[in-house]
C-alpha cells in the first residue's frame, strides 16, 4: 500500500497522459497529500507538460526535408544498386 | 471488381518517397545524418526484397514498413550498448533509502514568474538542449510519446517494448528533463 517517491512520481508521469489507472490516482493522492517533495514535483509536472505542448507546435511546424545534395547522393546510391 | 496491383518503381524512390520517409524517421530518432542512414537502408533493403513485394500495399507502405523495421533494429542497438551516458538517478536505488528522492534532486520552488516564462520563445531552444541530452534510447520513446503524442500501443509496438518499460523510461525522462529545466531555465 505504501508508496515509495520513485513509484509515485512515476504514476504522477502516467497520469499526464491520462493513463493512469483510478486505483493508482488513489495511492498517488495519498502520497501527495503527505509528502511536500513529491506534491511540489506533481505541480510543476503539469507545467513540464505545458511546456511539452508548446515545444510540440514548434517542432511539428518545422517541415524537415532531405537537401538537394543529400537527395542527389542517395538517388545516385540506389541508382547504383540498380544496376547491380 | 479487380484489385489493382500496386507496382514498385525503384529508380523514383527517391524522388516520390524519400522526403516522406525522412520526417517520418525525423519525428521520431531526430537526427539528420542517422535519418539519411535509415532511409538509405530502407531503400537499398527494398531492392533487396523486391522478390517479395505483392503488390497489396502501396509502395510507400511498403516502404515504410521496412523502414519501421530499421528503426526497431536501431534501437536494439542503443538500447543493448553498454557504457552510454546514462539517465542521471534521482532516487536511491537501494538500502534504507531505496526509492526516496535524492537530496540534490529535490524539487525546488520556481517562483511566481513561471507562467511568464512558458510564454517565453527561448524556452523551446533550452527544453530541445535538454531533450538532446538524453540517452539517446529514452529521448526517441519521449519524443514519441509526449512530443508526438502516439497511443502507447503504438511506440510499444513500434519499438518491440512492453507498457511496463515505457512507463518506466517516461518516468526517467521526465524527472531528468524537470531537473534540467529547473537548472537551466525555471532558475533563472
Amino acid at each position: 500500500m505504501k508508496l515509495s517517491c520513485d513509484e509515485a512520481t512515476k504514476i504522477c508521469d502516467k497520469n499526464q497522459y491520462g493513463e493512469g489507472s483510478l486505483w493508482e490516482k488513489i495511492k498517488l493522492s495519498i502520497h501527495i497529500f503527505l509528502c511536500k517533495k513529491c506534491g511540489l514535483y506533481s505541480r510543476q509536472n503539469s507545467i513540464m507538460t505545458q511546456c511539452y505542448e508548446k515545444h510540440k507546435i514548434v517542432v511539428n511546424g518545422k517541415k524537415t526535408y532531405l537537401n538537394k545534395e543529400d537527395k542527389a547522393h542517395l538517388n545516385k546510391e540506389v541508382r547504383e544498386k540498380i544496376k547491380g | 471488381m479487380t484489385e489493382k496491383k500496386n507496382t514498385l518503381s525503384p529508380e523514383k524512390w527517391v524522388d516520390l518517397h524519400a522526403d516522406y520517409l525522412f520526417n517520418y524517421t525525423i519525428s521520431r530518432i531526430n537526427n539528420h545524418d542517422l535519418a539519411k542512414d535509415l532511409i538509405q537502408d530502407t531503400f537499398f533493403a527494398g531492392l533487396k526484397a523486391m522478390n517479395s513485394f505483392q503488390g497489396k500495399a502501396s509502395e510507400r507502405t511498403w516502404l515504410i514498413s521496412i523502414l519501421k523495421r530499421k528503426i526497431i533494429d536501431h534501437y536494439r542497438k542503443i538500447n543493448s550498448a553498454k557504457g552510454k551516458a546514462e539517465v542521471k538517478m534521482n532516487f536511491y536505488s537501494d538500502g534504507d533509502r531505496e526509492g526516496e528522492w535524492i537530496e540534490e534532486r529535490v524539487p525546488s520552488d520556481w517562483g511566481n514568474e513561471v507562467e511568464k516564462s512558458i510564454e517565453n520563445e527561448e524556452l523551446n531552444v533550452v527544453l530541445e538542449k535538454c531533450i538532446g541530452d538524453l540517452p539517446d534510447k529514452y529521448a526517441i520513446v519521449f519524443r514519441m510519446k509526449t512530443i508526438q503524442q502516439f497511443d502507447t500501443e503504438e511506440v510499444c509496438k513500434e519499438l518491440d517494448i512492453t507498457a511496463s518499460n515505457l512507463w518506466v523510461i517516461i518516468h526517467r525522462a521526465r524527472t531528468q528533463l524537470r531537473k534540467c529545466m529547473e537548472e537551466n531555465w525555471f532558475k533563472n
